[in-house]
């Protein structure tokens, strides 16, 4: 599968809290959540997410709490994927589990600037920066991880192999 | 070749010999937790699975305790579907308001969380119960959902870090909490990324079980996987009456690998105070003084225990909170509570102007009773100082033990007990 989107630029060691502030964790409907992915960086994120945008940050992404509220936000805002320098363990494992597809390339984190159009390519973790002509190297998830994405999360690759 | 506790503990709960760091295991889990913010999610995959019941309803724990007492009608609705998941599922360990407490401190206090123990829980300060010598480690609510359904959990074994602390010479007023803070100063909010903290050493010994379960709450502020402390005779007294079950205590081996070791003299650790927006950001007490603040919270899962509330006590006796501060106290759990009125303890800080609550984790992260306005700052004995964390995107947290927090709340900015002793 390939993603492509309009780059958000974010910095190092951006927080849960501020992917999703814990004062909406009273619900745990994605479209809810949605309204305030990233918003105490940005209030206005939200409304400025285009369908398949991709957010690209620095090391250690997704730090701090465990809330599977964090990847279900910037899933359900639109976001198609996240490029970072680095992921935060429990984040990278929630990610994987709700069918958020992530990608781990210091390079894509440093050379790729605010409002670039990039194209990820999941199967081969290739990152294309269309408006710079540049393209970087994610280590690509196996197929097996690549279904598990596909199917929306670990639960529905479950139940679909149970199901076969 | 040697093993270090953490690997024992996975070895032994993956039914294998030896593990080594990056293997892939499938462990065997002794509880698995969450809360009024993590179950609801975790219900609703639970319930994808098609699965009839919980794997064993005498090891899944529920806690209503982040937005509860609730505090709001959505908050209403989260804890319901949990108290009611908890009924038809005949959940042994669910605590209902009034036995209710954090669940890091609940859990310990209840024998719930036992040596060489292997715990998943949907909330990321699960690491605390390495205190005891057992592997915890926080998930998200689908990890949970499946540990829940089956008793078991995938891990990539972690490397291990070493802090070895050494010296005897501490300098006053220092705890648990500051050598963590101290630790994660030198090593950064990322600096145990995937890996396991382990504390090791004569001053870590010398700590009370109150201050060590501060220590490794705090290893997710690196990163961590987990933090952990082997078992010794402070731990085995702590378990001692509280646990239900049999329980293994495991040691490092001394030939062990480890990714790197720290050594760290404890003379060199002074009270610490981590400045807004990350743990990392730590600076001495002597170094912030400057700071004026709004706000005192003492209490939650990393600091609400009664040792925590008697050494505030202590510093607040004979004194008056500051007019311009709010000084909000909030003990564990309702045992924690009650042996601080017994020993006089909620006594002096209501002398002293504090307002105590009920065990909750509110505050802490921003929830509910002690939200920040725009521009506020607060001093806390919590666990992260991330932007919005208590309140207002614009205000600020500070973190910092208890005793310092207590005598901050006396002078109305960020200070030494030694400015306010007798």
């Amino acid at each position: 599968m390939i993603e492509q989107g309009k780059a958000w630029k974010f910095g190092k060691d951006i927080d849960t809290d501020v992917i999703i502030p814990a004062r909406y964790l009273n619900t745990s409907e994605p479209a809810e959540l949605a309204k305030h992915c990233m918003e105490d960086s940005d209030a206005q994120f939200a409304q400025k997410v285009t369908k398949g945008d991709i957010i690209v940050a620095g090391k250690n992404f997704g730090c701090g709490s465990s809330r599977e509220h964090a990847p279900i936000a910037i899933k359900a805002v639109g976001l198609s994927c996240v490029v970072a320098a680095s992921f935060a363990r429990i984040f990278y494992r929630n990610a994987l589990n709700i069918g958020l597809p992530i990608f781990e390339s210091a390079e894509a984190a440093v050379k790729i600037q605010e409002g670039d159009l990039i194209e990820v390519d999941e199967t081969t973790g290739v990152i294309n920066n269309i408006t710079r002509h540049e393209s970087y190297q994610a280590v690509p998830f196996p197929p097996f991880m690549q279904e598990l994405i596909k199917a929306g999360g670990l639960v529905s690759y479950v139940a679909g192999k149970a199901g076969r | 070749m040697g093993m270090t506790i953490t690997e024992k503990i996975l070895a032994a709960h993956a039914g294998q010999e030896q593990v080594a760091p990056g293997q892939l295991i499938n462990a065997r889990l002794d509880l698995v937790l969450a809360n009024d913010v993590t179950a609801p999610v975790s219900i609703k995959e639970f319930k994808k699975l098609g699965r009839e019941d919980v794997f064993d309803r005498s090891r899944v724990a529920l806690i209503p305790d982040h937005f509860a007492p609730n505090k709001d009608i959505q908050s209403a609705e989260q804890c319901k579907l949990m108290r009611d998941f908890a009924r038809q599922h005949d959940v042994e360990n669910y605590f209902e308001i009034g036995q209710m407490g954090i669940e890091h401190c609940l859990l310990p206090e209840k024998g719930l969380t036992l040596p060489g123990d292997c715990i998943i829980g949907a909330d990321s300060h699960t690491c605390t119960y390495g205190a005891l010598g057992a592997f915890a480690t926080g998930v998200g609510s689908t990890d949970l959902a499946a540990g829940m359904a089956t008793g078991e959990a995938w891990f990539r074994v972690p490397e291990s870090l070493k802090f070895a602390f050494h010296g005897e010479k501490w300098n006053k007023w220092v705890g648990g909490k500051d050598l963590i803070l101290y630790v994660i100063g030198k090593i950064g909010v990322d600096g145990a990324r995937y890996q396991a903290m382990e504390f090791t050493g004569a001053p870590i010994n010398a700590l009370s079980m109150d201050n060590r379960f501060t220590i490794c709450n705090m290893a997710i502020e690196a990163g961590a996987k987990n933090g952990i402390i082997a078992p010794d005779d402070k731990t085995l007294e702590y378990v001692q009456g509280r646990a239900k079950r049999e329980f293994k205590v495991y040691q490092s081996d001394a030939d062990a690998k480890y990714a790197n070791v720290y050594e760290i003299n404890i003379a060199d650790i002074e009270p610490q105070i981590a400045f807004p927006h990350l743990p990392e950001n730590t600076r001495t007490v002597k170094e912030s003084t400057h700071v004026k603040i709004d706000q005192v919270v003492i209490g939650s899962c990393t600091n609400g225990r009664l040792e925590d509330l008697r050494a505030a006590a202590n510093v607040l006796k004979g004194n008056k909170v500051h007019k311009e501060i709010r000084l909000i106290v909030f003990p564990g759990t309702q045992q924690i509570y009650r042996d601080a009125m017994a020993e006089g303890i909620i006594d002096t800080l209501i002398e002293a102007g504090a307002a105590v609550s009920t065990p909750t984790c509110g505050p802490c992260l921003g929830g509910h009773m002690g939200i920040l306005a725009k521009g506020e700052r607060a001093l806390a004995t919590t666990n992260r100082n991330f932007v919005g964390r208590m309140g207002h995107p614009e205000s600020e947290v500070y973190l910092c033990n208890p005793v310092v927090a207590a005598a901050s709340a006396v002078l109305g900015r960020i200070a030494s007990p030694e400015e306010v002793a007798k």
